[in-house]
């Protein structure tokens, strides 16, 4: 895992130098696509947005991709003390320039936590980041020589990845840090909190894009990976709002008192659903049945409110032919 | 060669008795997953069987005891059993069984001493008439009661087994069982009770059967497919089938679902007037392109078009390759949440592939009036919220609260540390109506 990485890392860690070396005079502006990053949204920016604002002390939370309400606030509040006339939450050109000249954004190694899946912070100043104070020119700070080889390995370091690992470990036999690292391992685990040893950053490579996602008020995602399942156990083959009509079955049931209030009670009710009783629901759902589920959650209900289906062809009782049907999707006839 | 034969019989004999012992090994491991499943089914109605019990005897103090502070802790014990006994219900394989009223008294009594329980025994004791129906439901409640344990008696003597219900519901066999006979007494008992309608405000429309109208011409099916193929801008070579609802449906609709080369959709249409009311299209996104705010765009000139010209958007949310965006109705500086409008926005290209407007179209035609007046000043309804919620922001907006009434309300939202709340206080007497965690991410666990 760490080998195949290596060598793009130090690709980008000469990349880095150079770039840093041929640009020094000018400010690091590039970063932050063209797109106005609103509230709800996920993504790079998101990760650059939460982790520039983190620099400068407005946001404490977890940088993890997604503009939360935190962020929200966060972004009003540099609006409003950066005197921004629009104090809206709306990241757009301004806000965007503005946190660019006010702050340092060091992609890979924010980039780098987030896939090793640890907790970090990104504060300007107290961390190997830039332990300069002066926010315009920190990467003079890298040229000097003397006390700035401390820094400049440090700045290096993290773009690589490895470097919080290998300093907290093999810090003694390693011979790469210098006498003057000897306290900044040290900051910077205490600065990062960063402090799980090997395995479960080896574990944890699937983090790819930041730590979170967004989910509806109320869910997790493992309940909408369990309706996923249901859906898919009894909706294979159906037409895509069949699938949708039957995740909105089951959260029409939790709020009928009727019903068991919770997910997975209606789900594993005994003879509620014949693919759950006969163990197909542990199957891995597909892609479509989860966007069935997001569907219904977010409010799409093509069963028309209906707190049963069932399938005509196979359907053993009475009863449930004599209850008001509102439609039919496909094979199965939602009603009442 | 006869050696050859004996070995072949010793090989057979071998295999046979290898057979004999494996098919012992599985039946024995059956029996032993059938009894464990049995022994759920046993707990969760022996379980029942005393709830409802306990139930009837808490009613019968709540009856003959005096002071509000006793009756407040009984009557919350009641909510208690209540939903215990609900949890019971669900565990059992009834789902087949008409056995709803009784889950629907059940609940209904839950209700009941749920309300009578927070509203402060104290300064508003109960009255006459909530004596007067505590009595009733301490009679059905006892009907209830007995029937359980009579059928609780025929499983316990005859070894009735779940099980062989479970089946026998399962594949539809005459049902000539005593525990489906027992509960299908209890069902019809409870049927009967009508106790709850109306006396405790348990309106029909929070049961969901609200009655709705639509106006507008009434459209044949030819007319509908004439709107969707426009609306839709559907090619001659489209599939588009065309069904209508049944009776079950709270308002007459059509409903279309149409495949083109690229993708399938659905939508939903009024009969009268041919709204379209709701519809999605699902085609293979690719990965985002646009932002959230670009989609938001989209969204808003979609419901512009739509002659939506009054919503404002309240919630946008990126999932992944979609953007969902939920707006609601705004009318004088006032939002109307009831009246939601969501929609989807496929951020790859920006196409909006699907919209509900069911609640605002609903609303819009039922609410008799929009004319709500605030009595408390802005500035006051800071007041009734916790001191320590930093309040940043605020605004006017109509809820529907637990009662399922609709209420003018000032909407703060605010902080504590780093959390976000959104309190909605009543904007004539401050009450607090409700209060939520606002979370909209979460970790991905890995």
């Amino acid at each position: 895992m760490r080998r195949k990485h290596l060598l793009p890392k130090i690709l980008l860690l000469i990349a880095l130098i150079v770039g840093v070396v041929t640009v020094i005079p000018e400010q690091p502006s590039e970063g932050f696509s063209e797109q106005i990053i609103q509230k709800g949204a996920t993504g790079d920016d998101v990760v650059e947005l939460q982790s520039r604002l983190q620099y400068i002390g407005f946001f404490d939370g977890t940088i993890d991709g997604v503009y939360s309400w935190e962020t929200y606030w966060a972004v009003r509040n540099f609006q409003e003390e950066f005197g921004l006339e629009e104090v809206d939450g709306l990241v757009g050109e301004k806000t965007k320039e503005m946190l660019v000249r006010a702050t340092e954004y060091d992609e890979g190694w924010v980039r780098e936590q987030l896939n090793q899946g640890r907790d970090f912070t990104h504060y300007g100043g107290q961390e190997r980041q830039t332990p300069s104070e002066d926010e315009q020119a920190p990467q003079e700070g890298e040229q000097a020589p003397p006390e700035g080889e401390a820094p400049q390995e440090g700045e290096q370091a993290p773009p690589e990845g490895e470097a919080p690992q290998e300093e907290q470990e093999p810090v003694p036999e390693d011979g790469e840090p210098a006498p003057g690292e000897a306290q900044q391992p040290e900051e910077g685990e205490g600065a990062e909190g960063d402090v799980p040893e090997e395995p479960p950053q080896e574990e944890a490579p699937e983090g790819e894009q930041g730590e979170a996602v967004n989910v509806p008020g109320g869910f997790s995602q493992n309940d909408i990976q369990l309706m996923a399942q249901a859906v898919y156990a009894e909706g294979r083959g159906e037409p895509y709002n069949g699938q949708v009509a039957i995740a909105a079955v089951i959260l029409n049931r939790i709020e009928d008192p009727e019903f068991p209030d919770t997910i997975s009670g209606i789900i594993f009710e005994p003879l509620a659903f014949e693919a759950v009783d006969d163990g197909q629901i542990y199957m891995e759902p597909d892609e479509q049945a989860r966007e069935a589920v997001m569907d219904a959650i977010n409010g799409w209900d093509p069963s028309g409110g209906a707190t049963y289906y069932f399938n005509p062809d196979t359907a053993t009782s009475d009863w449930i032919w004599s209850r008001p049907q509102i439609k039919r999707i496909g094979k199965h006839i939602f009603m009442n | 060669m006869g050696a050859l034969r004996w070995i072949v019989y010793i090989v057979l004999l071998v295999g046979v008795i290898g057979a004999l012992i494996w098919g012992y090994q599985e039946q024995q491991e059956k029996n032993a997953v059938l009894v464990k499943a049995e022994n759920n089914y046993q707990r969760a109605f022996h379980d029942l069987s005393y709830r409802v019990d306990t139930l009837n005897e808490k009613i019968d103090t709540v009856l003959a005891m005096n002071a509000p502070d006793n009756v407040s802790p009984q009557m919350t014990d009641i909510w208690k059993i209540t939903s215990e006994a609900k949890a019971d219900v669900s565990q059992l394989p009834l789902t087949l069984v008409p056995f709803n009223k009784t889950e629907e008294f059940l609940n209904n009594i839950g209700e009941f001493a749920y309300r009578t329980s927070i509203r402060g025994l104290d300064d508003d004791p109960l009255s006459d008439d909530e004596i007067e129906m505590l009595g009733q439901l301490s009679d059905q409640s006892n009907e209830i009661r007995r029937d359980l344990r009579t059928i609780q008696h025929e499983v316990l003597s005859d070894g009735v087994r779940w099980m062989d219900v479970e089946v026998m519901l399962a594949t539809n066999e005459p049902r000539e069982d005593s525990i489906i006979n027992g509960l299908q007494t209890v069902e019809s008992n409870a049927e009967s009770y009508d106790t709850f309608d109306e006396e405790v405000g348990l309106s029909a429309a929070e049961r969901g059967d609200r009655e709705i109208e639509i106006e507008g011409e009434e459209q044949t099916e030819e007319e509908v497919r004439e709107i969707i193929h426009d609306y839709f801008e559907l090619g001659d070579e489209s599939e588009l089938v065309i069904t209508e609802t049944g009776e079950g449906s709270v308002i007459p609709m059509y409903n279309a679902s149409f495949d083109t080369e690229e993708l399938h959709g659905y939508a939903e249409i009024t009969r009268e007037g041919g709204h379209v009311l709701s519809y999605l299209l699902s085609r293979d996104l690719d990965d985002a392109n646009i932002s959230l705010h670009d989609g938001m765009n989209e969204a808003e000139q979609l419901l512009d078009d739509l002659d939506f010209d009054d919503v404002e958007m309240v919630e946008s949310i990126q999932y992944d390759k979609v953007g969902v965006y939920e707006f609601v109705h705004e009318h004088d500086d006032i939002l109307f949440y009831p009246d939601g409008i969501q929609v989807k926005v496929a951020l790859d290209n920006g196409d909006i592939i699907g919209l509900t407007a069911k609640d605002y179209v609903f609303n819009e035609q039922t609410r008799a009036d929009r004319e709500f007046e605030p009595t408390l000043e802005e500035v006051e309804a800071e007041e009734h919220v916790n001191q320590s919620l930093d309040v940043r922001e605020q605004r006017l907006a109509v809820i529907e609260n637990d009662l399922g009434e609709e209420v003018l309300t000032y909407e703060l939202l605010g902080t504590i540390d780093a959390t976000t709340y959104r309190v909605f206080i009543n904007a004539e007497d401050g009450f607090e109506e409700r209060v939520e965690r606002l979370k909209q991410s979460e970790e991905v666990y890995s």
